[in-house]
């Protein structure tokens, strides 16, 4: 089967708005997390979250074309056209025709939505404005990527929750090592800060008053945050042919349902997409130096976690590093699954594991090396990104050290 | 209203949201006996801030393991509402 590269990243966070600010974030353990500034979104139980700051869409697209796009789109798209540029990839038409656009979003444009009915209930407007649809849909991403680079290959979006990004990779990747395309952009985006969203998550009691600890015993839950990450990802003769450089493989991919319950995680249905993805890899655990963990910071997910990668990794397990960088961007719902994932990559690439922040007390419970507070200099050979979302749908990427 | 009224429509409510036949729900039922997981008991406490509106923080909910305990935590609350 032919191997898949990834060869681009763009990621716009509450690190920065870039991928050189989302890395050096990462590797300094600085926290993304501060007070919500989104408009109207006072009162809540929970004060904190992991915005993107200083994002202007006009510094990035011209007044008419912002207007059509929700901010989850224009993220998309920005992080897009950086993981564009740094690939190198030229755009000839044999290549615009094939590519593929796989991405991931889990709530879509609903802070439009969110705007469009207050302006009807609240302020009895007697209408909506027209680009409400097109600005929502979860797809706007993938086609807003479309049209900025004239590709005309296949192009679709996954939702998923928090898993919806890990998905599109994962599909992107097969795409790719099938033959079915040679180069793809992928990834997700997400901006769900509207009032109505975070009172939703507010009534669901999983979102920490503070910040986030993941596997810190005095964890008390996530913190939401918004982003996108895009991936190029291309067959590895491809970019050899057109000089291009990978930046890590993408060695396997591995999914699963819990078949458990709607929200409570499973041990078991976790640990059977990491084997299936180190199975789809033909990498054996012992290869794995560093896991990115889904690590939400809920008391259930760390716990759940720590026992699936036990059931994946056995004794492994007590030697493998594992960190959840969701302690400094936050939990990006679906563009989780691409930030981790470039995290990871850039990790793979570095040699620099970033760090579990916040961290201030050992949980029995969560009793593996969760890099605490301070990032770590390892060269790994091999990687794991995990994603599990609500619904019990898991996604797990395993990725390779470019040689 | 007094305590067993705030007891029975508590009793009540439980019974309701979780569709159980109101004669299982004592005010000694835990919630293991009663089937009620942590969701459960977020959808109970949302019914159960409606109708005494009360807002009841995260961290109390995630204590609670049976009926008694969620019986005295709307009491203590709804008390404090009054007093204030």
């Amino acid at each position: 089967m032919r191997r898949v590269v990834v060869t681009g990243i763009g990621v716009l966070s509450a690190l920065g708005l870039n991928r050189e600010q989302f890395f050096e974030g990462l590797c300094a353990g600085r926290s993304g997390i501060a007070p919500i500034t989104a408009p109207d979104c006072d009162g809540l139980r929970f004060p904190n979250a992991a915005e993107v700051k200083g994002f202007g869409a006009q510094n990035y697209f011209e007044p008419k074309a912002a207007d059509m796009l929700d901010r989850f789109a224009q993220f998309a798209v920005v992080a897009a056209r950086e993981a564009v540029a740094q690939s190198g990839i030229e755009w000839t038409e044999e290549r615009r025709e094939s590519c593929a656009i796989v991405t991931g979003s889990c709530v879509g444009g609903q802070s439009t939505e969110d705007q469009g009915f207050w302006d009807l209930y609240k302020l009895g407007k007697p209408r909506m404005h027209p680009m409400s649809i097109p600005k929502t849909m979860a797809n706007a991403g993938a086609s807003a990527i479309s049209l900025e680079f004239g590709i005309t290959g296949p192009a679709f979006t996954i939702s998923t929750a928090c898993s919806s990004s890990a998905h599109a990779i994962g599909l992107a990747f097969q795409m790719v090592r099938s033959g079915m395309t040679e180069v793809a952009i992928t990834g997700g985006s997400e901006a769900p800060f509207s009032f109505g969203c975070l009172k939703a998550w507010e009534a669901l009691r999983v979102v920490s008053p503070t910040v986030c600890r993941p596997f810190s015993k005095d964890r008390d839950g996530m913190i939401l945050g918004e982003g996108a990450a895009m991936l190029v990802i291309e067959s590895l003769e491809h970019a050899q042919a057109r000089g291009g450089k990978p930046l890590a493989e993408i060695a396997g991919f591995g999914m699963s349902s819990d078949a458990h319950h709607i929200t409570q995680p499973s041990a078991e249905g976790a640990a059977k997409a990491m084997r299936l993805a180190l199975k789809d890899a033909g990498v054996a655990p012992q290869q794995v130096g560093y896991v990115n963990a889904h690590g939400t910071g809920t008391t259930a997910n760390d716990i759940t976690e720590t026992a699936a990668l036990r059931l994946a990794f056995g004794e492994h397990a007590n030697r493998l590093a594992i960190s959840s960088t969701k302690s400094m961007h936050g939990h990006t719902l679906g563009a989780a699954g691409a930030i981790e994932a470039a995290a990871t990559v850039l990790a793979v690439g570095s040699g620099i594991l970033p760090p579990t922040i916040h961290f201030r007390e050992r949980d029995p419970e969560c009793d593996l090396d969760c890099i605490p507070n301070v990032a770590r200099e390892v060269k790994v050979e091999c990687a794991m990104s995990n994603s599990f979302a609500f619904g019990g749908l898991n996604a797990v990427l395993v990725l390779r050290r470019a040689v | 209203m007094n305590t067993e009224e705030i007891t029975a429509r508590i009793l009540g409510i439980i019974a309701e949201t979780q569709r159980k036949d109101p004669a299982q729900v004592t005010i000694d039922s835990t919630f293991e006996e009663l089937g009620i997981d942590s969701m459960d008991g977020v959808n109970i406490v949302f019914a159960l801030e409606n109708e005494f509106d009360i807002n009841v923080p995260d961290d109390e909910v995630k204590k609670l393991r049976s009926v008694r305990e969620m019986v005295d935590g709307v009491i203590r609350l709804v008390e404090m509402k009054a007093a204030s």
